[in-house]
């Protein structure tokens, strides 16, 4: 066997032979992990909010218990045929490159819906507004809702507005509600993975939240990058033309990114994921802000892009389809859905190694949705 | 990216790795220490581990600025964050580093205004933009980061900035490296040396190790082709009976330093006397305090801190985690009492720290197979 060859065959085996013991400690951290997780901090820190384990504590350990919530997901289905979410958004600052806090608050929920398999049909919309907000950028965040609205052909319903003193809204806080119809097309269940199935980007990472990392003029950084904001029940309509039921699950990788919806599904599946490092499209001045401030751009949010399951016979036409809608031109076949380690997501990384993707710890971002 | 893909070259790697494995001796083990976090994090990220022979064992050392904090300092930094009218600023991950009542993170959402910074001079320009308040620096770290805020402090001085105060827990790398060699549970055939430390104090200082303690030691850079040609030389120097201090990382590290980054933390800084480490004790001379021509920004003087050794938790094995002596997941608590969301201990929180770093990225076992 030359050297090459039994490198290969290191980089198989992975390298070396795990002892017993550090695999039942392994073992037994696995089956901690594994556990529901219980709500046990004494307050709500930033990392609450942050969309990694805190928010799954909060959630699955709290809320999720007390109103006898048992599936979660983007959206609920209610009454066999209709989909309902709702999201708020305090994103700062309320103006981005590529986008505003309005169009937002319109995307995030029509794509809620979308990951659900719903068409989107009306928006219910409440906005809590600060003391002292200039009546323009005001009327300039209204027009943002109605163009949005209009561009992801969903009405605006119903609302509510509230203003509160100075110094509590940073301008202002928006809240969507919103109602679709479950698509006759759509199979879709968080459960559903199966071993061999292949994962879906709808295109590059990590936009929208280093455009706004960016926007708040911390860094300094040169480089501008818009935000991805967009409605995707487009790409979501062409998926279900493509594969129709072999589209097992959607998910939009908004707070935590990537990895972290990742990491949400293998669990709940119980199965294992590897993601080749290299296929995942990354905008180049993203990868560069990412390395300078130590961040990995499947962590930080989108906006406009989604992560799809396909069964293997279908991934092809699926990602063609994809890269036929508009926003979709970079969208790649990143992974595949794989059996042993069970909850876990693994990377294939570019150099060759392999290592845990795990879910995000604390609160690295500010604001961004 | 230019400048970074080239040294992440997954072919150019798989090259390494053969030389590598044709440069050691069947039935020999080797024992490395990786003396920088930011190479425990590069091995882990990478899966550099994945490419090693079996027989080469990375052993993970003291290098993590975060790490190293002990208890007690956290604690005096909370007690000045809850000074009324006080801004604390620090980086990151200094938020969730738990003292012995909470981390910085909890004492912000108990009502203390903590900040988290990137760099020292933004901590600066927040005190310039609130002059009603008072703003204090947690700073830490190695060489590498104390000559900014070195220079964060003559800035200060030079524009008579009045509201802005440094608690320094800056560190210097030699002297832990001597505790370790002089500690009598290691045994290691080598060093890969700090990157960025050597960019400012240079490799010379390095030279003890070989010439008193016989250990060859390449200070390397932190992209993964860096790390894997530093185990080659260690490994040739090993085979070819050398013993020497090498540098691979030439395209930073001048073998004698940086001159102007000495000069001015010579200038702004003072060896303590002797310094406390997470898990290592009191090491001597290994702290840096604000030198007398400075006193007027140190916090330490400006705040009445509780200044108590807090001893670390009964369970946490940071110490021998910091010293190589165990791996992370031979720690008690590691992964189940302790996880990063959780941490006990330090290397569980910094994505430098040992502990954290096989969480995050190694905790898998590599024997099954991925089907």
């Amino acid at each position: 066997m030359s050297n090459v060859d039994r490198t290969s065959e290191l980089a198989r085996t992975g390298g070396r032979n795990t002892s017993s013991r550090e695999q039942r400690i392994l073992g037994i951290i696995e089956t901690a992990r594994a556990k529901r997780s219980r709500f046990r901090d004494e307050r709500i820190t930033m990392a609450h909010g942050a969309g990694g384990k805190a928010t799954q504590t909060l959630i699955e350990g709290l809320l999720a218990p007390a109103f006898g919530m048992e599936e979660l997901a983007d959206a609920a289905i209610v009454d066999g045929g209709l989909a309902l979410t709702t999201d708020s958004f305090v994103v700062r600052p309320l103006r981005f490159p590529g986008g505003s806090i309005g169009e937002l608050a319109v995307n995030g929920t029509v794509n809620d819906l979308a990951m659900a398999g719903a068409r989107p049909l009306a928006l219910a919309l409440s906005l809590i507004l600060e003391e002292g907000l200039a009546a323009e950028e005001l009327k300039a965040e209204v027009d943002a809702i109605a163009r949005a609205a209009d561009e992801a052909r969903v009405r605006i319903v119903a609302g509510d507005t509230k203003v509160v003193e100075r110094g509590h809204a940073d301008g202002m806080y928006v809240c969507t509600t919103g109602l679709g119809l479950i698509d006759a097309r759509a199979q879709l269940s968080p459960v559903g993975l199966r071993p061999g199935d292949r994962i879906l980007l709808s295109g590059r990472v990590g936009d929208h939240g280093t455009a706004i990392m960016l926007a708040r003029g911390e860094f300094e950084l040169g480089a501008t990058i818009e935000s991805d904001t967009r409605s995707l029940w487009p790409a979501v309509d062409a998926l279900l033309d493509a594969a129709g039921p072999q589209l097992r699950c959607l998910r939009d990788p908004t707070r935590g990114g990537v990895a972290s919806v990742l990491n949400e599904l293998a669990r709940a599946s119980g199965v294992a994921m590897i993601v080749r490092e290299r296929d995942v499209p990354v905008h180049p001045a993203v990868a560069g802000a990412a390395e300078l401030l130590g961040i990995d751009p499947m962590y930080v949010a989108n906006e406009g892009k989604l992560v799809a399951f396909l069964a293997p016979e279908a991934a092809g036409a699926a990602l063609a389809a994809l890269c036929a809608v508009p926003g979709g031109e970079d969208a790649a076949e990143i992974g595949e859905v794989r059996t042993e380690p069970p909850g876990m997501v693994l990377v294939e990384t570019a150099f060759g190694g392999r290592r845990v993707m795990d879910q995000l710890v604390g609160d690295p971002l500010p604001r961004i949705c | 990216m230019r400048f970074v893909d080239e040294f992440r070259d997954a072919e150019l790697g798989r090259a390494l790795a053969g030389e590598i494995l044709a440069a050691v001796e069947p039935g020999r083990h080797y024992k490395l220490m990786e003396v920088c976090g930011g190479h425990t994090h590069s091995i882990y990220k990478y899966g550099i581990d994945d490419l090693l022979p079996a027989n080469v064992e990375l052993v993970h050392g003291p290098g993590c600025p975060v790490c190293v904090i002990p208890m007690g300092r956290v604690d005096d930094g909370i007690a000045i964050a809850h000074e009324p009218g006080v801004i604390f600023t620090c980086f990151g991950d200094m938020l969730r580093i738990p003292g012995s009542d909470g981390s910085l993170q909890d004492a912000k959402a108990r009502g203390a205004d903590v900040r988290m910074v990137y760099s020292p001079l933004d901590a600066l320009r927040i005190a310039k933009a609130n002059e009603d308040r008072e703003v204090v620096f947690f700073a830490i770290g190695f060489e590498t980061t104390a000559p900014s805020t070195a220079l964060t402090l003559k800035r200060a001085k030079a524009e008579g900035v009045r509201n802005f105060f440094v608690m320094s827990n800056h560190v210097t790398i030699v002297p832990p490296l001597r505790a370790l060699l002089d500690s009598p549970d290691l045994r290691l055939d080598g060093f890969i040396g700090p990157g960025h430390v050597s960019t400012v104090v240079g490799a010379r200082p390095f030279e003890f190790i070989p010439a008193r303690y016989g250990k060859p030691l390449v200070v390397a850079g932190f992209e993964p082709l860096d790390v894997l040609q530093a185990v080659r030389m260690i490994l040739a120097q090993l085979a070819e009976g050398r013993c020497e201090v090498e540098n691979q990382y030439t395209r930073v590290v001048p073998y004698e330093g940086n001159r102007r980054a000495l000069e001015v933390l010579a200038e702004v800084f003072a060896l303590r006397p002797h310094f406390e480490w997470r898990g290592m004790g009191f090491i001597s001379q290994s702290g840096l305090k604000l030198s007398g021509a400075y006193a007027d920004f140190d916090a330490e003087l400006r705040y009445a801190v509780p200044g108590v050794r807090v001893a670390d938790p009964k369970a946490c094995q940071c110490g021998e985690v910091l010293k190589g002596v165990i791996k992370p997941w031979e720690c008690k608590v590691f992964g189940t009492a302790c996880t990063p969301e959780r941490p006990i201990g330090t290397c569980m929180v910094s994505s430098e720290g040992a502990c954290a770093a096989y969480y995050n990225f190694g905790r898998f076992a590599r024997e099954r197979e991925v089907v």
